[in-house]
């Protein structure tokens, strides 16, 4: 047992320890959520300096966060869009979705949703203890609280609060809603029209059920989106079902305010309905500005397009990123991701993460883009917006024309296919006596009475009261002490028992790759089988199965040519551990600052003399260490002389002492016999004879050769593979110092 | 029949013609507020299993035991009377908390009988 990792968890997480599940689920029957109610991002009215750049569109940076790859060039800045971001994180075992969480947060993630296990919304109550879920989590008081727990650390480490999320939906909406009034949860969704139309709840229920819920959050200060969105997700033609759309919200909304929740913790679900190829812009940006003229005094969740999601991740993120420039060219107050690879398998850690950057790319990228340019309201957008908005008018009066909105369920309205009024008859129609739950509405007699705050419609209190709840002396929501916390229904299906399965990877010496679970050990191969797609498949499926990977699994296939081939990426699972101790981990170089190399390059004039030895025709690898365009030595002010290819090492020598050069630098790939040793070898020892070795530094780099090999050799410094540019010269920088001459 | 649908949405379509921007949104809320108002009536008159397990639940009885005691209030016939008001009242009758209440119930579901006079069952 190693200590790198044993740290307990106290107030707060060091960037260097991993987050200590086991003390996150420890003592939560005390644990009380620190504060209530929804944050949104600080936004600087005059824009925000970061780096070289004067930004006119970001919130406050983070204080811990990973920028994007290209930040490097741009002094490691990472901005952070105005809206809050969301990721979608439910791998079936919260506790491991603890540690994605912290992930998306380091790259900007704040608002984390966490989706249902399969079948929670027809659960008749609530679910207790931390069962294994499928396709989600079961959200239970003790998931709740340990997840709220690691939200108040991870929300202290990034210097940002964290929205946490999830369903107030289902046939225990009630119930559910005053549980998350209680744990502190911040947002959720609750849409009754979505248990009706994709849940088969019974529609009275349903609506019954989702005031006590919407004025429960309102109480527990708990931001509402709502489930319009699911009709594009849906319909067969999604992009047709704008007007439909329009009417969803407008119902939410209205019923939402008559329940008592304000306008402002409001928000509507919405998705840009269309993908490419489709002509995107001619559907998407109508609607989106539609809706945004419609519902302006409501927030906008604008989601990304799941609908058209194939297996192809890139295909995904592209579309995606035309999505959030939609978001901005309008306005997104949340700014939703998908995980790129939702049309392929559960979500992956890292796709959570990537999902996070396109938000941040094309938001950094198009930063202030109202200021350069605007919609032009006049010519077609003006009128295909007016026509959704005039569709979705006849939608809500035909609504009434039939006898009101439960009539117009029962005769399938909602989620046809066809633009409105056109119908294709393939819309969901629900029966007012059927679904789950039917029939189980019961009338309020005139002496009703329920002892507690934030409860919806009759309530025969007694007279002199000040409180709902004086009767019992106070409810839960004003006094959490009366909340009762069950730990676990079934201990053998619980976080701890599978905790303990993958203790080894995550607090001992063992490592195994995972993509979801401790120790899952899944693995994803890449390949490029120049066959045509039946024999592709089988041949990367045999590939794997050859390289040890179990259970191979052809998750996407592209096809390059019919007959030329394909490129295709084959998950699988090893089943083996790599023991952290039997690994040799080498001695990082600490780098001088790229400043302090220029100026000391500058004041001795640094210059080399290069070229690739022997018979030795490679020159690629020298060219990028020696060009400034590959940000080579030449971009640090090192001036050099290239002597080419196949060059003798005597040349190479000669030309050093005739130019006065510093260093001589070589190249030798060719491995062939040692001959890339015995080059480096032959270089040291004719400075050696030459008299010259204490008065030039010696460099060789190659594909085959290592930082080891510098003593082996006599030279000054070896590289190997993915050498840059600085290191080069910072060995030099280095040499120079410990010689005195700098 | 479609197309009479069609017909009439063309007849309304030249009526939101003759609106503004503003108009047509102000109508558009008029509108929804038409639709849910008969809904949010039923919700105000109604309860559910549901409603009244949350209503324990704030009442301090935890998940378990509220659904066992709704569903005997549900049997009894008593969930139009509010599952809290019946903890309360058997409560008050029998000198014990909301919690006692509970768990009397749980145990014999015919502690509810003849709690409110005489309910149909």
């Amino acid at each position: 047992m190693t200590a790198h990792n044993q740290k307990r968890t106290g107030n707060h997480l060091d960037p260097h320890e991993k987050m200590d599940i086991e003390a996150i689920l420890e003592n939560l029957e005390n644990y009380r959520p620190p504060r209530k109610g929804w944050t949104w991002r600080e936004v600087p009215k005059d824009g925000i300096k970061m780096g070289p750049f004067q930004f006119r569109d970001m919130s406050e940076p983070l204080k811990n966060s990973i920028g994007l790859p290209a930040s490097k060039y741009f002094d490691q800045i990472d901005p952070q869009p105005t809206s809050v971001v969301t990721s979608e994180i439910a791998s079936g075992r919260f506790e491991d979705d603890l540690r994605r969480m912290r992930m998306a947060a380091w790259h900007g993630a704040d608002h984390l949703m966490v989706i249902r296990t399969t079948g929670q919304s027809h659960i008749d109550g609530l679910m207790e203890g931390t069962p294994e879920g499928v396709g989600g989590v079961p959200i239970t008081r003790k998931q709740l609280r340990a997840s709220r727990k690691a939200c108040d650390l991870i929300e202290e480490e990034v210097g940002r609060p964290i929205n946490f999320h999830s369903y107030v939906s289902g046939v225990a909406g009630p119930e559910v809603a005053v549980l998350f009034a209680e744990e502190g949860v911040n947002g959720a969704h609750q849409d009754p029209q979505y248990n009706v139309l994709y849940r088969n709840i019974n529609m009275y229920r349903s609506f019954v059920d989702a005031a006590e819920a919407k004025l429960v959050m309102t109480a527990g200060k708990i931001f509402q989106i709502d489930g319009a969105h699911n009709a594009n997700a849906t319909a067969k033609a999604g992009w047709l079902v704008m007007p439909e759309l329009l009417v969803q919200h407008g119902i939410n909304c209205a019923y939402s305010i008559a329940s008592g929740m304000p306008k402002e913790m409001i928000g509507l679900s919405t998705v840009p309905p269309n993908a490419p190829p489709a002509p995107k812009l001619w559907y998407d940006l109508p609607y989106a500005v539609a809706l945004r003229d419609i519902f302006s005094e409501y927030k906008m969740r604008a989601q990304q397009n799941t609908r058209y999601i194939e297996s192809d991740l890139d295909e995904a993120i592209r579309t995606h990123t035309i999505d959030t420039l939609i978001s901005m060219l309008t306005s997104a107050d949340i700014q939703s991701t998908i995980t790129p690879d939702e049309g392929r398998n559960v979500p992956w850690h890292h796709n959570n993460v990537r999902g996070v950057q396109t938000v941040k790319q094309t938001w950094s990228a198009l930063d202030g883009i109202k200021e350069l340019v605007s919609l032009r309201m006049e010519g077609p957008l003006g009128e295909m917006v007016r026509d959704i908005k005039e569709r979705a008018l006849g939608f809500l009066e035909e609504i009434i024309e039939v006898g009101g909105y439960f009539a117009a369920v029962e005769q399938g309205f909602f989620v046809d296919s066809a633009q409105y009024p056109e119908r294709s008859g393939d819309g969901i129609a629900r029966d007012g006596q059927g679904g789950v739950a039917a029939d189980s509405i019961v009338p309020r007699d005139p002496d009703y009475m329920a002892p507690v705050c934030a409860h919806f419609g009759e309530n025969h209190l007694p007279d002199g009261i000040e409180n709902p709840c004086d009767p019992i002396d106070g409810c839960t929501l004003c006094n959490p002490d009366k909340i009762v916390y069950i730990d676990e229904l079934d201990p053998e299906d619980s976080a701890e028992k599978r905790l303990a399965e993958t203790y080894p990877y995550r607090k001992g010496n063992l490592i195994r790759p995972e993509v979801e679970w401790a120790g899952d050990g899944t693995v994803l191969l890449q390949l490029m089988i120049p066959e045509s797609e039946a024999y592709a498949r089988e041949a990367g499926l045999e590939v794997a199965r050859r390289m040890g990977m179990e259970d191979p699994q052809v998750i996407n296939l592209m096809v390059l040519h019919p007959a030329e081939g394909c490129f295709l990426e084959v998950k699988g699972k090893v089943n083996f551990d790599i023991d952290r101790d039997t690994l040799e981990i080498p001695e990082k170089v600490e780098l001088l600052p790229e400043e302090e190399l220029r100026e000391a390059v500058q004041k001795i004039g640094l210059k080399v003399v290069a070229g690739t030895v022997g018979e030795d025709e490679h020159s690629v690898g020298m060219r990028e260490i020696l060009d400034i365009k590959h940000g080579g030595i030449e971009k640090y002010g090192v001036k050099y002389h290239y002597l080419g290819t196949s060059v003798p090492v005597a040349k190479l020598i000669d030309a050093a002492i005739e130019t006065g050069a510093h260093a001589i630098l070589i190249s030798t790939i060719i491995s062939h016999n040692d001959v890339h040793r015995q080059q480096m070898k032959k270089l040291a020892e004719l400075c050696q004879e030459k008299g010259i070795r204490d008065k030039v530094i010696l460099i060789a780099g190659g594909t085959q050769v290592t930082t080891e090999m510098a003593a082996e050799t006599g030279l000054d410094a070896t590289f190997g593979r993915g050498t840059k540019g600085i290191d080069v010269v910072d060995a030099m920088v280095k040499t120079l110092r410990q010689r005195g001459e700098l | 029949m479609s197309e009479d649908r069609v017909a009439r949405f063309e007849e309304r379509r030249k009526k939101y013609k003759e609106m503004s921007d503003e108009e047509l949104k102000t109508h558009f809320w008029a509108l929804c507020d038409d639709i849910v108002a008969p809904v949010v009536d039923l919700a105000r008159t109604h309860t559910s299993p549901s409603i009244e397990r949350s209503v324990l639940l704030r009442m301090g009885i935890d998940s378990q035991t509220a659904h066992g005691v709704v569903d005997r209030v549900y049997q009894a016939g008593l969930l139009g009377k509010g599952a809290g008001h019946v903890l309360l009242r058997l409560a008050d009758r029998q000198g014990m908390d909301v919690k006692g209440a509970a768990d009397a119930i749980l145990a014999d579901k015919d502690v509810l009988e003849g709690l409110f006079g005489e309910v149909a069952q």
